[in-house]
């Protein structure tokens, strides 16, 4: 059969099988289970508005859990177990753990992911806010927030790509291609630098690629938290003689702390998951190794699925307490 | 301690849109200036100008003789009161009420003496570390009035203070703002409200905003007893004054004027001219001054549509006699039964009877 005749039938199968399922289900609760007739209809109908709400979440929840629930704890099974010569595998208690701290190479990811957390969301939301203040102000401001949140719209690959162009080096002889070669050049540099090989600076022109980013997310969150702060509060502190920088710090920031919080919670949580850069521009040498990337080289490269899953659960549990913090945060910010 | 003048203060949103022009108008120190109008009618944004909130796009204003159109609000020496409250949500009442003294880096012991002043004058003592989210709305806009007290200023700014309260909180907190303007006698006060009660009770002198300008200026009894115009004569007073044609038939000290629709004669306190003989005009009388008649000069017969007694008085809706005018109304005291139907004359004493042509009152010619 051709392709994509096969393709049409899965999307009519798929399409029509969930249709189906709400519709006959839905029919199925209140015809056959809890008619709304009879002596007890009343009773009936309540009891179908409180079951409506679980057959109609009833395929999310298990996507959900077989896709997530399931894997976290197939994961910390994995990561206490090592997979033996001709199949199966066996217990091997923290002996991955262990193996794993003893790597220099972990640590260095480990430092590199916390350099990453405290410089990411940081900047990210600072030149965010800035944006978003900023934008609201001029005439032009609209095309300046399109463009400065456009990366938004740019896979993470696509943005290392980009910017590993920037970052690229031609020999002395050649015309520099790469933008940051070509200004060092220009402001007196002697020779191109291969960028992405200097350690310490390279982690840091990976993370600019990030910020630029997520600079945009920031920014139009904060920018509709800015438009919702009462006008009056700013017009009164005009009067009570508060000067541009005070009106900004004293009475909008206050006044949006929430929304900082959660954009700062929710540009950390992707920090921590940084996988992309890394792997497109760096691959993790030149002391460039993040955590998502030490994983994916253990578990996919090494074939080490007891390493690569015990640093998976390194991972998760640095990312729990900012994702119970970040939806606590939002919960407070909608009431 | 401070006079306003304005002179030809006008107010326009690029070349087309005119908002206010032509606005000239001195307020004397101690004054409590109340702008009434439609809404729309631009009140908001004159006190906006005079805030410095809104750029005056024409014409001179001053404070005590100094020119204050390109000055910043903060120092023209106005606080303002806004009808949100306008109140810093994350501060609480005592720091809201000492932002702008920090601003101004007054040493903290006068900032916490002024404070504790203004606190105590407001009874706001005991809420002085609450966030004004759990304040009610009385206490919020004493916190707002307070926050414009601390600083002292030339001349306080009431955008319609009022407006957010419930019924009953107004009225109290229209007393307590009176209250303090007693307390205070050298400061000048600018209100604006679109409610007229408050305008009426508030007021030393009123300013009446109509078709981009100023309708009349003056006391609250000048703007009910002597109306320069139709507008003002139709704004002030609840419910408003009706209007009747007629034809000026005697002249003199005293103009009578014969009813149209061949209805009787009426006599006013207003003097007229010869040359007004025949002048077609509009006779103004308010509600509560009609009275009933059985003589054959009246200012208006009609049959009575609804009626409603309200004890005290009972007010009275006429079949409208011409479709392009609001039905009469009449304020009759006391209690009268079953008027429903009938059909009624009514008159007016010589001095309770505006005239009007062309919009203006004969008075003011």
């Amino acid at each position: 059969m051709h392709p994509a005749l096969q393709g049409l039938i899965t999307i009519v199968i798929g399409v029509g099988g969930c249709v189906a399922y709400y519709y006959f289900s839905n029919q199925f609760l209140d015809k056959v289970l809890y008619p709304p007739r009879g002596p007890r209809a009343g009773h009936n109908i309540n009891r179908a508005n409180l079951i409506r709400p679980w057959l109609f979440l009833f395929p999310a929840l298990l996507a959900l859990g077989l896709y997530l629930a399931y894997p976290v704890f197939e994961t910390l099974r994995m990561s206490f177990s090592e997979r033996l010569p001709g199949g199966g595998s066996a217990f091997v208690g923290l002996d991955n753990y262990s193996q794993m701290f003893a790597e220099p190479k972990f640590w260095e990811a480990m430092r590199n992911n916390m350099l990453w957390l405290i410089v990411v969301p940081g900047l990210s939301t600072a030149f965010g806010l800035l944006a978003a203040q900023l934008t609201d102000r001029i005439s032009w401001g609209n095309i300046a927030k399109s463009l400065i949140f456009m990366p938004m719209a740019i896979s993470f690959v696509g943005a290392a790509v980009i910017w590993k162009l920037v970052y690229d080096t031609r020999p002395i002889e050649q015309e520099q291609i790469g933008v940051l070669n070509a200004l060092y050049l220009y402001f007196g540099g002697s020779d191109p630098q291969t960028w992405l090989t200097l350690p310490i600076w390279n982690s840091f022109f990976l993370m600019i690629v990030l910020v630029w980013i997520q600079t945009g997310f920031a920014m139009v969150i904060l920018s509709a938290a800015l438009r919702g702060i009462p006008e009056e509060t700013i017009e009164a502190a005009i009067l009570d003689g508060a000067k541009p920088f005070q009106v900004f710090f004293k009475i909008k920031v206050p006044q949006i702390i929430g929304t900082i919080v959660v954009v700062w919670t929710t540009i950390t949580i992707v920090v921590l998951k940084v996988f992309d850069i890394v792997f497109a521009m760096t691959n993790g040498q030149w002391e460039t190794q993040v955590l998502a990337n030490y994983m994916y080289d253990k578990l996919f490269r090494a074939n080490d699925w007891g390493l690569g899953s015990a640093s998976a659960m390194v991972i998760m549990l640095l990312v729990t307490p900012i994702l119970i913090w970040n939806v606590y945060n939002a919960r407070k910010e909608m009431r | 301690m401070a006079e306003l003048k304005l002179i030809n203060v006008a107010k326009s949103y690029g070349p087309s849109i005119d908002v206010l022009k032509n606005i000239n108008l001195d307020i004397e120190t101690g004054e409590l200036i109340v702008f009434v109008g439609p809404s729309g009618c631009g009140k908001s944004t004159l006190l906006r100008m005079i805030a410095g909130l809104e750029k005056i796009t024409d014409g001179e204003f001053f404070i005590d003789g100094e020119l204050m159109n390109d000055v910043p609000p903060a120092q023209r020496g106005i606080a303002m009161v806004f009808q949100s409250y306008a109140l810093y949500p994350h501060m609480t009442v005592r720091d809201n009420m000492s932002f702008a003294l920090k601003l101004a880096k007054m040493p903290p012991a006068e900032i916490e003496a002024a404070v504790d002043k203004a606190a105590a004058t407001l009874q706001l003592t005991d809420y002085l570390d609450r966030l004004p989210k759990a304040l009610s709305g009385g206490q919020r806009q004493r916190v707002a009035i307070g926050r414009s007290i601390v600083r002292d200023p030339k001349v306080y700014l009431f955008d319609e203070p009022l407006s957010n309260l419930d019924a009953a909180l107004r009225v109290a907190t229209r007393i307590e703002i009176a209250q303090l303007k007693e307390s205070m006698p050298n400061s000048t006060m600018v209100y604006v409200t679109h409610d007229q009660v408050e305008a009426m009770t508030l007021a030393s002198r009123i300013v009446v905003l109509a078709n981009k300008g100023i309708a009349q200026v003056g006391t609250p009894l000048e703007l009910y007893e002597t109306p320069e115009n139709e507008f003002v004569a139709q704004f002030i007073g609840s419910p408003a004054m009706n209007l009747l044609p007629g034809k000026i038939t005697k002249t003199g000290a005293q103009t009578a004027v014969k009813m149209s629709g061949n209805r009787g004669e009426i006599t006013a306190n207003i003097k007229s001219t010869d040359a007004d003989q025949g002048l077609e005009i509009n006779v103004g009388i308010r509600p509560e001054d009609l009275v009933a008649t059985d003589q054959p000069d009246y200012a208006f017969e009609g049959k009575v549509d609804y009626s409603e007694a309200l004890g005290e008085l009972t007010q009275i809706y006429f079949t409208k006699a011409d479709p392009d005018r609001e039905p009469v109304i009449a304020k009759l005291q006391g209690i009268h039964r079953n008027v429903r139907g009938k059909s009624l004359r009514m008159t007016a004493t010589a001095d309770k009877v505006h005239l009007f042509h062309g919009g203006q009152s004969l008075l003011y010619r």
